[in-house]
């Protein structure tokens, strides 16, 4: 599975939301009727998952689906 | 009485007072008991007391003023225990003074202790108990927080400062089946009242309607209860156990 099918699994999971409306563009709290809570909580399913640790800093601005593919991408390619 | 078996409950300010009969009365009920403080030669008589009532213990000196402190603190009882079910926020000191003399030290290090203290430990443990999708947080607050009390300005503040640290943890958590609620001990007979005069706990047994200062053990069952099951329903509440002083 690639990173982005990994990412909006984990997404359609923890939110609950159909997979059709996890588009890139989508944005977690606006479009995918995530609350705050959720929004950590998805950071931390993504810091499980990918065995990475994203500050708070960070996940602050994890804000779209796509601003999470594109964070994990480049923080996995500083690991390697 | 086993009610609390395998569940893991962490009292900061454990070595003396209130917080040493809450792990107590936590370790009758069959809990694996995290105790915490700065005395290292009071931790250590503290574990081996609970020991000897046969649970399991953990002593982890800690400052909880000190974010990274409280951090060692939670981490180590995650990395001991797996988990965390109960953190009861019982750390709190006093350093009395009229305001008008009171130094900068004196208001920073009750604010710190006790209110940001409450605030680190509550930060560190947050992330375990949302995957565990359960936990209690127990407050220990004071009637001082709601009434004031000439010469602990700084005391009554962070007491204060908790009760609105209580409810917004308690809103913020609820969705995730944490319960957070704040304890009010009225006078308790502990160290923290034995160094006041005569006149001054005479005056005030006589503001108590039961007549008589609290024990240790009066306060110490209240935060069992808040933490078991029959009080799954109660949340973001300041329960007092001060004999009728605050009505």
């Amino acid at each position: 599975m690639s990173l982005e099918e990994k990412v909006k699994e984990i997404i359609v999971d923890k939110l609950g939301v159909d997979p059709e409306k996890v588009k890139p563009e989508a944005h977690f709290i606006d479009d995918l009727g995530a609350d705050s809570l959720d929004t950590v909580e998805l950071v931390m399913a993504f810091e499980e998952e990918f065995d990475v640790e994203i500050p708070d800093e960070d996940a602050q601005d994890i804000t779209t689906v796509q601003a999470a593919i594109d964070y994990l991408n480049k923080k996995l390619q500083a690991s390697e | 009485m086993s009610d609390f078996q395998g569940k893991v409950v962490v009292v900061t300010g454990s070595t003396r007072g209130i917080g040493a009969e809450i792990a107590r009365q936590f370790a009758h009920r069959g809990a694996s008991v995290v105790v915490s403080g700065r005395n290292q030669e009071k931790l250590q008589e503290m574990e081996r007391e609970l020991k000897e009532i046969g649970v399991p213990v953990l002593a982890v000196a800690a400052d909880v003023g000190k974010a990274d402190q409280a951090q060692n603190l939670i981490q180590q009882a995650i990395q001991t225990f797996g988990r965390v079910d109960v953190l009861v926020n019982n750390a709190g000191i006093t350093r009395d003074n009229l305001l008008m003399r009171m130094k900068e030290e004196e208001w920073d290090q009750v604010i710190e202790t006790n209110l940001k203290g409450t605030f680190n430990c509550i930060k560190a443990v947050t992330r375990q108990m949302m995957k565990q999708r359960s936990g209690r947080i127990i407050n220990i607050t004071s009637v001082v927080g709601q009434m004031g009390n000439a010469g602990q300005a700084n005391y009554a503040a962070s007491k204060a400062g908790i009760i609105g640290l209580t409810k917004s943890v308690a809103k913020e958590l609820a969705s995730r089946n944490i319960t957070c609620n704040a304890v009010a001990p009225g006078f308790i007979e502990t160290d923290m009242t034995a160094v006041l005069g005569e006149n001054v706990k005479e005056s005030l047994q006589a503001q108590i309607p039961l007549g008589r200062l609290g024990t240790v053990s009066d306060v110490a069952k209240v935060v069992c209860f808040l933490a078991s099951e029959d009080a799954a329903y109660i949340t973001g509440q300041v329960i007092n156990v001060d004999g009728g002083m605050v009505m």
